[in-house]
């Protein structure tokens, strides 16, 4: 780990201003954020991130989810990722997001990860991972060893030739299907962003993850109120029961009324490189009944834009019997 | 058989830096950091002590290498195996990927803060009765997940105690007795 001067910031406006000195807030960035540090302390421990400046932000004062006067959630970006999952305001009205927390990492992860910093987990891509391996994320132009290399676990949608790495999280996966909306403060003030736009495809810079610039802090994360009579559900399929990341997810909404779908919000997770709204499977889903016939044609629009790799064709079949199982799950007769 | 007489390519030599001096990576930092080292108090087991960092320094080094906890154990380093689990507050964390200086203020506490040989933890007790390990390098760490799974709202089977003990890797596979030993703690047994 390379040296770096740690402070704490006593408020939001403070850490504004320590944040606005670095010259990036993405890959590479001088200044850095430390909340739950479990992305962050793993990255500078293999040197992968090396900031100058490391500011404590895990005592700002963001750390309460609360209802909205609009039937929504405003979920505090410090909000640890267990007290979120547990939070009676989430376990009642948005099952998917609960279901997605407890699905990733460990227990003791889980108490220390902040909804602010899953918002900005690093892939688990190992070459990214790895400074003797060419990474056009971690250090622009040097290549991509995933494109020939192990690339099993990579992603399968929004992939370019610099970088085909997949986004790691289940939080964000929930929160994309669930219209979340980021609100950001900076040294220009606030603003609101919706989650799929926060999120930004690799294209010709992978080093640039999300909208964020120097000084911004993520403060917190809104949900609008959900539908009355929809029903959410998360499903994630890996290689072992427990703690470890998705091959494939889905995070579903839908209603269904008289017999049709009405409503339908559908997020992919382990197959993108963003948290991936398939707005292909929601338009395939309204007005359909709600069935299995309905549910495999709504999986095959939402991978036909797939782009799969040497090691990873098996996640275009993956990820529809995922979604697919998703859908008969949530529209069960309960 | 991997055919040695070439080279295996790691990456593509098209998109990979073929001829390019190696970049000085980190372009990034501005100015150098000078070492420093910073005054931190943490409250261990009930008790103050001061010490001198350097910021690095994670919660793990500062117990083991600085204060001599050792009961806490160091394994993968990188919050993937549970073996240095303590409670901050009250709650489990990975000490590996806690920053000594973050941490003035906080309640920790270690294996060495919850029962010793002449007055076990029910815990602790519980892992010899049910000979919850062979090798014993994880144990303080599950000792300590499973203590702190006593408060948390974990379902009664054993098959939710062993998703809630999952962030705990166990090399010689004594799962089915940790599993035992904890339900009999919880009176799930």
């Amino acid at each position: 780990m390379e040296l770096f001067q740690l402070s704490r910031a006593n408020d939001v406006q403070d850490a504004i201003k320590a944040g606005a000195a670095s010259h990036t807030a993405q890959q590479g960035a001088d200044v850095r954020f430390l909340a739950g540090g479990t992305t962050l302390l793993d990255l500078m421990k293999l040197n992968v991130e090396r900031p100058g400046r490391v500011i404590d932000i895990s005592r700002l004062p963001l750390a309460s989810v609360e209802a909205l006067p609009d039937g929504g959630v405003k979920i505090g970006a410090m909000v640890r990722n267990a007290d979120l999952a547990h939070h009676v305001l989430i376990r009642d009205a948005y099952p998917v997001l609960s279901q997605a927390l407890l699905a990733g990492a460990s227990a003791q992860l889980r108490n220390m990860a902040t909804t602010g910093g899953n918002l900005l987990q690093r892939t688990r891509c190992v070459y990214f991972r790895d400074t003797a391996m060419a990474c056009n994320k971690r250090e622009p132009g040097s290549g991509c060893a995933a494109i020939s290399g192990f690339n099993r676990t990579q992603a399968i949608l929004g992939v370019s030739d610099a970088c085909i790495a997949s986004n790691p999280s289940d939080m964000n996966v929930a929160l994309t299907a669930l219209e979340a909306v980021v609100h950001i403060q900076g040294t220009r003030g606030e603003r609101s962003v919706a989650i799929d736009d926060f999120f930004l495809l690799p294209g010709t810079t992978p080093e640039r993850e999300t909208v964020l610039e120097p000084g911004d802090l993520i403060t917190h994360v809104s949900l609008p109120r959900l539908a009355d009579g929809s029903r959410s559900l998360y499903l994630k399929l890996r290689d072992r029961a427990s703690y470890e990341f998705a091959l494939a997810s889905a995070a579903v909404i839908v209603r269904v009324t008289d017999g049709r779908v009405s409503h339908a919000r559908v997020a992919l997770g382990g197959v993108g490189t963003k948290p991936w709204r398939s707005r292909e499977a929601e338009a395939a889903l309204v007005s359909a009944t709600p069935d299995i016939a309905s549910f495999r044609r709504a999986a095959a629009d939402a991978l036909a834009g797939a782009r799969p790799q040497t090691g990873n064709a098996f996640k275009v079949e993956l990820a529809q019997r995922c979604l697919v199982h998703a859908l008969t799950l949530a529209t069960r007769a309960a | 058989m991997q055919d040695h007489s070439s080279p295996t390519r790691l990456f593509d030599e098209t998109v990979g830096p073929k001829d390019a001096a190696p970049k000085p990576y980190g372009q990034t930092r501005t100015q150098p950091v000078e070492p420093v080292t910073i005054a931190v108090e943490l409250s261990i087991n009930g008790k103050n002590y001061a010490l001198l960092l350097d910021p690095r320094t994670t919660l793990l080094d500062a117990l083991r290498e600085h204060l001599h906890f050792t009961g806490t154990k160091k394994g993968c380093d990188h919050g993937q195996c549970g073996a240095c689990t303590v409670h901050v507050n009250g709650r489990r964390v990975n000490s590996c990927l806690c920053l000594a200086a973050n941490h003035a203020g906080d309640e920790i506490t270690t294996i060495e803060g919850i029962g010793n040989s002449g007055a076990l933890h029910p815990m602790q007790a519980s892992f010899v009765e049910c000979d919850g390990y062979q090798c014993g390098y994880c144990t303080s760490g599950q000792i300590m997940s499973a203590v702190a799974l006593l408060e948390e709202p974990v379902g009664p089977t054993d098959a939710d105690v062993r998703e809630a003990m999952s962030g705990n890797l166990c090399r010689c596979g004594a799962y089915q007795n940790i599993v035992a030993a904890i339900q009999i703690v919880r009176g799930k047994a």
